[in-house]
């Protein structure tokens, strides 16, 4: 027990000193990798607070494609490094005060949680048999839930749009990212080549055993995601133009199949996105699978970014 | 029978992390990039190593002793990748010095 | 002995912590990377708060509250979203801040 504090309290103090020296490091690149260790050591305190699955979409999502976008402008913080001037010592001094005050307010609030704690693990696991699935994340956000999973589909979708939108008009219809480069390294094609069946199969099965274990399309579409991705960088395959139907088939399919699960509930179950009885699971892992390649399909083209090329005649 | 593979943990997994221990003071002390890799690759193979082998009589079935397994393989292809590219980098750029 | 803390609250200190660093990076650091920067370290400290929420509310069987849990993966989703859409907004003011310069060198003598 008292073990188990030390190594918290050692974790804890690492994150702090990782999140301080991430603030006020010069190099922007520097901070970039630094976040991304700071992610896995997030990802370390969710183990400990008993959230796996939030755990592996810190390391997934949260530490690695958002490093990953982040470093793809890491050029752009450097060019800026010299225009920006920086605020005066009595500014800091004042915004430090302010942010000292917001970390109290929230600190007092910890140490004085309300008795008995609120929760809604009792209500979860009650109605869990009806669901169908083992796993009561994957319960919250497909069954009782599965509206702000259906939104945050779309979200996800929305922020592509944004992305795409920000194309300079001559490199509409376009591919995304840099041109494949003319030499790839060897190593990089060799791991390309070996790791991405492996790293499907592995995609594929945190997706499936995220009905009753940790793991869940989220992070399973981020694996594929990577995958994708590593194929581009190596060389191997290239980012799909813009205008593919192809591909707005792959981001559309996971929001279609939702929204007509969604709709069938009116008749089948009488509610908007209300699962008939008994067949609750197979629907849910139908519309899981459609989400899987949504979500895999939006994450990749987030990670290769708006077009940057002419597009071919 | 429980407490051997018990003793068998400890002893690896004390085994793997002096090879951490020994692989981050390399990449701190050592002088330049390519030797650094060298520190922290080997760190993370024979250290990793260490710990999964130690971890392994502790698993509950054979299917998730072969996760185990796999974990270090990737973790061996991907920092043996990396590291390649790293030294390629510095080959290029005429360092290495 | 007694500690003063047990693990989920020592991890609402840290969550407390982490927004109130992230703050301060947002409002005083001028560079927009390093801001997107601190916005997500103040999205950690949230959801890191939050997850405390969850643990506390641990029971049925479960190691916590289920809806929070869940509802924290779809926040980490969305965070990414957010910040991949402000990455490439960035870039591209960088990259019509270099024309429109690139067109008054060429304007002047």
């Amino acid at each position: 027990m008292i073990l188990a504090l030390l190594f918290d309290t050692l974790l804890a103090v690492a994150m702090i000193v990782v999140a301080v020296w991430m603030i006020s490091v010069k190099n922007a690149f520097a901070a970039i990798i630094d976040f991304m260790v700071f992610g896995l050591l997030l990802a370390l305190a969710w183990l400990r607070i008993e959230a796996p699955d939030v755990g592996l979409t810190e390391i997934a999502i949260g530490s690695g494609a958002t490093g990953v976008i982040l470093l793809r402008a890491r050029g752009l913080a450097r060019d800026r490094d010299e225009m920006s001037a920086t605020p005066s010592i009595g500014f800091k001094i004042l915004v430090g005060a302010l942010c000292g005050g917001v970390t109290l307010g929230l600190a007092a609030l910890v140490l004085m949680p309300p008795d008995p704690a609120p929760t809604l693990a009792y209500a979860a696991a009650e109605n869990l048999h009806l669901t169908g699935v083992g796993n009561p994340i994957t319960a919250v956000l497909m069954a009782y839930r599965a509206f702000d999973t259906f939104l945050e589909t779309v979200v996800v979708l929305l922020a592509l749009l944004g992305v795409w939108s920000l194309t300079p008009d001559r490199f509409w219809g376009g591919r995304p990212g840099p041109a494949p480069a003319a030499s790839v390294p060897a190593p990089l094609t060799f791991l390309a080549q070996w790791l991405v069946p492996l790293g499907v199969l592995i995609g594929i099965y945190i997706f499936w055993i995220g009905a009753d274990e940790p793991g869940g399309k989220f992070q399973g579409a981020t694996i594929l995601a990577a995958m994708w991705v590593l194929l581009m960088m190596a060389g191997l395959t290239d980012a799909p133009p813009v205008t593919s139907r192809r591909l707005r088939a792959a981001l559309l399919v996971g929001p279609a199949v939702f929204m007509a699960v969604g709709i069938a509930g009116f008749w089948l179950a009488g509610d908007f996105l209300a699962y008939p009885p008994d067949f609750a699971k197979p629907v849910i892992i139908v519309i899981e699978a459609a989400m899987l390649i949504s979500v895999a399909a939006a994450l990749g083209m987030l990670l290769a970014g708006p077009p940057m090329r002419e597009s071919e005649p | 029978m429980s407490l051997i593979l018990d003793l068998f943990t400890i002893v690896c997994v004390a085994i793997g992390l002096i090879f951490f221990a020994a692989g981050t003071t390399g990449l701190l002390r050592f002088p330049d990039a390519l030797t650094r890799l060298h520190a922290l690759t080997k760190a993370d193979n024979l250290g990793l190593g260490f710990v999964v082998l130690g971890l392994l009589p502790q698993t509950g079935s054979l299917f998730d002793a072969l996760k185990l397994v796999l974990v270090w393989m990737l973790v061996q292809f991907a920092g043996a990748t990396g590291a390649q590219l790293v030294a390629m980098v510095l080959r290029k750029e005429g360092g290495g010095k | 002995m007694t500690f003063p803390f047990d693990t989920a609250t020592l991890y609402g200190l840290v969550g407390a912590l982490l927004i109130g660093i992230g703050l301060f990076g947002l409002i005083v650091d001028p560079k927009p990377i390093r801001k997107i920067l601190a916005f997500n370290l103040i999205g950690a400290g949230v959801f890191l708060f939050f997850g405390v929420v969850a643990k506390r509310g641990a029971g049925a069987g479960f190691g916590g509250d289920p809806i929070p849990q869940a509802l924290v993966i779809t926040g980490i989703v969305v965070a990414f979203s957010a910040t991949a859409l402000a990455v490439t907004l960035v870039q591209r003011l960088s990259q019509e801040e270099a024309a429109a310069s690139d067109a008054d060198g060429k304007d002047r003598p």
